[in-house]
């Protein structure tokens, strides 16, 4: 197999070093950058994310990666969300009352957790379908989330925007909420799989395995 | 409820090294916290914590450059504390590969840091480290905690209760409760400390402190801690992460 060479997206949010190095673990080359066509070419996109979700939004528009995920995505190449990279896929954020764009690839909305302690934070079990390529080799495992929002409705057609059908994985904290996405060049995590040790590293070794 | 109990080390770093004895068998070199950290990641740790206690602020390039190499090989959450007195200490060590940073004496001293870090980063990497103890004769609080400054030598006479809320409403994610009369005695967690906090905070709460046997660790649980977080009995190989764990197990809490 050819090493898959991927960018992370470097809009100004959080730790990019672990993900970068959890990456080069599971053999691929790793670039972090906010480069245009270096985003928009590579064999995937990861999209991180910490923090507020308008504030990555903000960060995120800056570097025009709204354009950069939607061409990829309608050209059916891949792209990994990540945390907050996965919530602003959806197509709002609620954070204090204030409703805040999202990128709308997915429809849905990211609100606060209906928890007694937050931010969700710890390692914790999902609930991955039969059918999911990421969790294959690491259902049961538990993985690291750190979190206080999140999308606990989410009704995707069949073939929404023409992707394979979604494969939803949910988790549940107080209530429950989508832990994991896969549908067609589109995946998405709520946890940090650079961050969930052996687990984590078999899930995105799984990623890259089926780019 | 699913989450698992999460099982910290924490390590003491002074100039890039780690001190207050480290013993571990088989070990190249019992003083690398990056080495120290990998052992502890392929153990079963759930997070790590590196505490910088390194009295000069001129080798903060020798933490980041620790923080830095650890984020590189261990893929587990990482928190560093010690020294830091500014939103731009955090996004340095942040950028090195730090999950989450804690905040102690310098949010004491300005509380607002604690506003400003959530703000620019998020609630979910800033962490309250409060040094806790029973008051001292003279020292009167409603709780009976005081919180106290420069490893529990100071008085604050601050109510370790109205410091604990204060800290999440400015945006603090975490609350790592360090209880300095049980510290070191290994008689066990300081349970009514751990009660008083959980009963006013909504944010996970790392209970630390204490830990001397095996049955400490489910009965800070039962007293509301999130995780449990201990170093000397640890580092001397009294016993293992993975037996902290079937401990807990056995108590019938989940562990990862």
């Amino acid at each position: 197999m050819t090493t898959q060479d991927i960018v992370i997206l470097d809009y100004g949010s959080g730790n990019l070093r672990s993900a970068q190095r959890a990456l080069e673990k599971v053999g691929a080359t790793v670039q972090v950058t906010a480069d245009f066509d270096e985003a928009l070419n590579a064999d995937a996109l990861v999209v991180p994310g910490v923090g507020a979700f308008a504030a990555c939004m903000r960060g995120i528009l800056e570097v025009r990666g709204d354009v950069i995920i939607d061409r990829r995505l309608t050209a059916g190449r891949p792209v990994l969300g990540i945390c907050v990279g996965m919530q602003v896929l959806f197509a709002h954020g609620v954070e204090h009352g204030t409703t805040v764009d999202g990128l709308g690839q997915w429809p849905g909305v990211v609100e606060r957790l209906g928890a007694p302690i937050l931010p969700h934070m710890g390692w914790d079990t999902v609930r991955a379908p039969a059918d999911s390529t990421i969790f294959a080799e690491v259902a049961g495992e538990r993985f690291y989330f750190v979190h206080s929002y999140g999308v606990t409705t989410c009704d995707l057609t069949p073939h929404h925007l023409n992707r394979r059908s979604p494969v939803i994985t949910w988790g549940t904290h107080g209530t429950d909420f989508v832990a994991a996405i896969e549908n067609g060049p589109l995946v998405a995590t709520q946890f940090h799989p650079e961050k969930s040790g052996a687990a984590g590293l078999e899930l995105l070794n799984s990623w890259l395995q089926s780019l | 409820m699913s989450m698992a109990i999460r099982v910290i080390p924490c390590l003491d770093v002074d100039a890039g090294r780690v001190v207050k004895g480290v013993n571990f068998t088989g070990l190249r070199d019992a003083g690398d916290p990056v080495e120290l950290a990998s052992r502890y990641d392929a153990g079963g740790a759930d997070e790590i914590v590196f505490l910088d206690i390194t009295a000069s602020s001129g080798d903060r390039q020798t933490l980041l450059d620790v923080v830095q190499r650890t984020a590189d090989c261990v893929f587990i959450p990482l928190t560093v504390g010690g020294g830091v007195r500014s939103p731009d200490d955090f996004d340095l060590l942040l950028r090195a590969g730090a999950d989450k940073v804690s905040l102690n004496t310098a949010a004491i001293a300005d509380p607002t840091l604690l506003s400003q870090a959530a703000e620019r980063f998020g609630s979910q990497c800033v962490v309250l480290s409060i040094d806790a103890r029973r008051c001292p004769p003279g020292v009167s609080t409603v709780s009976g905690f005081e919180v106290t400054t420069h490893g529990g030598r100071r008085s604050t006479g601050m109510d370790v209760i109205t410091w604990a809320m204060e800290g999440t409403k400015r945006g603090a994610g975490e609350i790592l409760l360090n209880s300095m009369d049980a510290d070191g005695t290994k008689a066990g967690f300081d349970l009514e400390l751990i009660k008083n906090i959980r009963g006013v905070v909504q944010v996970p709460l790392i209970a630390s402190g204490g830990a001397g046997s095996l049955t400490d660790f489910a009965l800070a649980v039962d007293a509301g801690a999130d995780a449990v977080l201990a170093a000397s009995v640890f580092h001397f190989g009294q016993f293992t992460v993975a037996q902290v764990k079937q401990a807990l197990a056995e108590s019938g809490l989940l562990v990862r």
